[in-house]
């Protein structure tokens, strides 16, 4: 059994959160006191006397009485095949920020469009991110097919127009899922009211999904998190360099080069929770004893020299922005590449991309919240990376403004 | 399957670990709130794992409000000596004293609002600058919505309008004077997850965890400890049962359900095949209204 985590994106009132509940649901993953609560709340909110699923997942008060999704929530169900953790993403134009932290964790998402209203600007913006982020696996989930009398005709036309845009953003592994959330049809189990459709069901599809080969396991990466120097009489020379192995796969005795310094040296122990191990892989947790005493400290990279990342100081990247206030090109930053924090500033602005169709957009007024631009930046030092397209574990940084500690912006290294 | 992929435990081990040395490496006063719980126990197992062969690199600490259980206390110190690690504990009941707190007053008077004055005086004492705590996402609403790092003032307010975006697998720990971080390394387990990893791991619980008779007042449907720290009305029939207790806090708001499990898988059988979630089942103090948790959050609670 393993972990597929998904995100789920779709426009106000597409069904999103009803789609969650639904699986919750009926994965009899909503127990019987947090049912009996919904009730409660959907008796105050409708006096239809049905079960509002929607509000399941609407956490806080303000969502609640405003009937939307402010944040990012993470919901959890289990089948006996997968552990799904699912982050719920809400749908309005103002919060692509939160939409983009759900999906750079995911290796899924679920676009869900409404099958009255077809192809929307959202469904643009949404598949954008998606591929901006690399994320491996596109569903693509019709939603309300009992409003349109569980027709054919408006699936497969529907799948026409988004193979287009599927195609127009480099998205390779789509697939399509006539469903009601509501009704429950070909979410848990095969629709009765569908016969034309011959593919498996939602969760189905979401438990048998191979993500196996999502994991790099070629190129060697690893950062060092924390020095472990235990200074007892019994490990008084004890040194253990502790990280996320990012990508790849250690073995004991591997020859790795440390960068930035570039010194090469010899792995002679990998420990897992205190015991030795012959070989790591990502995205393990692990210790590494080397050969030699070299200076070694929080933020250092071990690669293998013959597929060697970039190292560089002046940086091609995207930059997704996320803070209130506007990027101010010139400014310092702080670049956090996973354990490694930099100074950096903000050089050149290229130009802006556009959400909804990822043309370039001449540079007119300052970037502001939910713009993504095309920057260079220049650190203090240089910085050991990989092109996000290629290795995404090495690719990805966040900038953090110096004065406030707030993270402003994604970094897709190029 | 490739030889080379983990399974769920271990994936989620492996990500417990990494949060875990992110603070050990980001901060310079960091704490692990430890109560004898199954969920700050599993916390004390990651952060030995993520630190072998070396120590635990920061104390435990423990808000105690005078309501726990024995056996909990009893487990506290003897794993907290285990590991080798320091424990520091802060009573409530000193707090009260010293800051002339009024005692909530009724049948089931909890302390467990009054705990986040303790737990702030504990982190302005020490100038803790992050607290490791075991709080998980699926236990309730609002925690859906919390931060793995979550950024609280000086207040020790959430403030979940105000929360960083958390992106792919970095934290930003970066805080300004007198804030501290809530880090929640389990976020993303459910309880079954802290169990399964329990069984696997082969990590020892307090004894209250499995069955053994207790004399209980059944108040509401739910069971509750007969202690010192609830009052018994007339109409209070105190009765013997054989319980377990599904989740560990103060004898005055945790109920105990009804169970003959003795060993860990029984347990494990039982949690899958209930109908009542976590806190639905035992815990008293989520049930006043509907944004309970939310409210305590934003003031400073854990």
């Amino acid at each position: 059994m393993n972990i597929l985590r998904f995100i789920t994106a779709g426009s106000v009132d597409d069904g999103k959160s009803t789609l969650i509940g639904r699986l919750l649901y009926d994965s009899k993953s909503i127990l019987a006191d947090q049912l009996e609560q919904l009730e409660k709340s959907s008796a105050k909110k409708n006096d239809n006397g049905e079960i509002d699923l929607a509000l399941l997942t609407d956490g806080l008060r303000a969502e609640r009485e405003q009937g939307i999704t402010i944040d990012v929530a993470y919901r959890y169900f289990s089948t006996p095949a997968r552990k799904f953790i699912i982050a719920d993403a809400p749908g309005h134009v103002q919060y692509t920020r939160n939409m983009i932290t759900g999906a750079s964790n995911a290796e899924l998402i679920i676009i869900l469009i409404d099958a009255r209203q077809g192809v929307v600007e959202q469904t643009r913006r949404h598949s954008i991110i998606a591929s901006l982020l690399k994320i491996p696996h596109v569903v693509v989930a019709i939603n309300k097919m009992d409003l349109v009398d569980f027709s054919q005709d408006v699936f497969n036309n529907i799948i026409i127009d988004y193979s287009k845009v599927a195609t127009q953003l480099g998205l390779n592994d789509v697939k399509f899922f006539p469903i009601s959330a509501l009704q429950g049809d070909n979410i848990v189990d095969r629709s009765e009211h569908m016969a034309w459709y011959d593919g498996p069901s939602l969760l189905q599809f979401l438990e048998e999904v191979p993500v196996e080969n999502d994991t790099n396991l070629k190129d060697q990466r690893f950062q060092v998190q924390y020095v472990i120097r235990p200074q007892t009489d019994d490990l008084h020379d004890y040194r253990g360099y502790a990280g996320k192995v990012q990508s790849g796969i250690f073995k004991k005795g591997d020859r790795i080069t440390v960068l930035p310094a570039g010194i090469s040296t010899t792995v002679t122990a990998i420990e897992i929770g205190g015991k030795e191990v012959k070989e790591a892989f990502a995205p393990q947790s692990v210790v590494f004893q080397l050969k030699d005493d070299v200076d070694i400290s929080r933020g250092d990279a071990f690669v293998n020299a013959a597929e060697a990342p970039e190292l560089k100081s002046e940086l091609d990247v995207i930059l997704c922005w996320l803070d209130d206030k506007p990027l101010q090109t010139g400014n310092k930053y702080y670049l956090q590449h996973n354990a490694r924090t930099i100074r950096t500033i903000v050089r050149t602005l290229e130009h802006k991309i556009d959400v909804n169709t990822l043309q370039p957009l001449e540079i007119t007024s300052p970037v502001t919240l939910n713009e993504i631009v095309k920057a260079k930046l220049k650190t203090a030092a240089p910085v050991v990376y990989d092109s996000y397209d290629l290795l995404p574990a090495n690719g990805s940084a966040i900038l953090v403004d110096e004065t406030s500690n707030s993270t402003v912006a994604a970094v897709l290294f190029r | 399957m490739s030889a080379y992929q983990l399974n769920y435990l271990e994936e989620l081990e492996a990500e417990s670990i990494f949060i875990m040395r992110e603070v050990a490496a980001q901060f310079e006063k960091p704490a692990l709130l430890f109560s004898g719980g199954k969920d700050s126990i599993t916390l004390v197992h990651l952060a030995r794992k993520a630190f072998a062969p070396a120590k635990i690199p920061f104390p435990l600490v423990h808000i105690d409000t005078g309501h726990n259980f024995p056996e909990a206390l009893e487990f506290r110190d003897q794993m907290a000596k285990e590991v080798g690690a320091t424990l520091i504990v802060r009573s409530v009941e000193d707090t009260i004293r010293v800051r002339k707190l009024t005692e909530p007053k009724g049948k089931f008077a909890s302390r467990n609002w009054l705990q986040t004055y303790t737990l702030l005086d504990t982190i302005e004492e020490f100038s803790f600058d992050a607290c490791i705590g075991g709080a998980r996402r699926d236990e309730e609403k609002a925690r859906a919505k919390e931060r793995i790092f979550s950024v609280r003032d000086e207040f020790g307010q959430w403030n979940p309008k105000l929360q960083r975006p958390e992106l792919w697998n970095i934290f930003n720990g970066r805080i300004h004077k007198g804030e501290n971080v809530r880090v929640f390394p389990i976020s993303n387990w459910t309880e079954l997850d802290v169990w399964n990893y329990i069984r696997e791991e082969k990590v020892g619980l307090p004894s209250i965890y499995f069955s053994h008779e207790r004399e209980l007042i059944e108040h509401d449907g739910q069971l509750i400890a007969a202690s010192d720290f609830i009052r018994l009305d007339p109409e209070d029939v105190v009765i013997k049962e054989k319980v377990r207790y599904r989740t560990v806090g103060d004898m005055t708001c945790t109920a105990a359900v009804r169970s003959g499990a003795n060993s860990i898988d029984e347990v494990i059988n039982e949690i899958k095949a209930t109908r009542i979630s976590e806190r639905g089942e035992t815990r008293i103090d989520d049930k006043v209204t509907e944004a309970a948790m939310e409210d305590r959050k934003k003031n400073g609670y854990f």
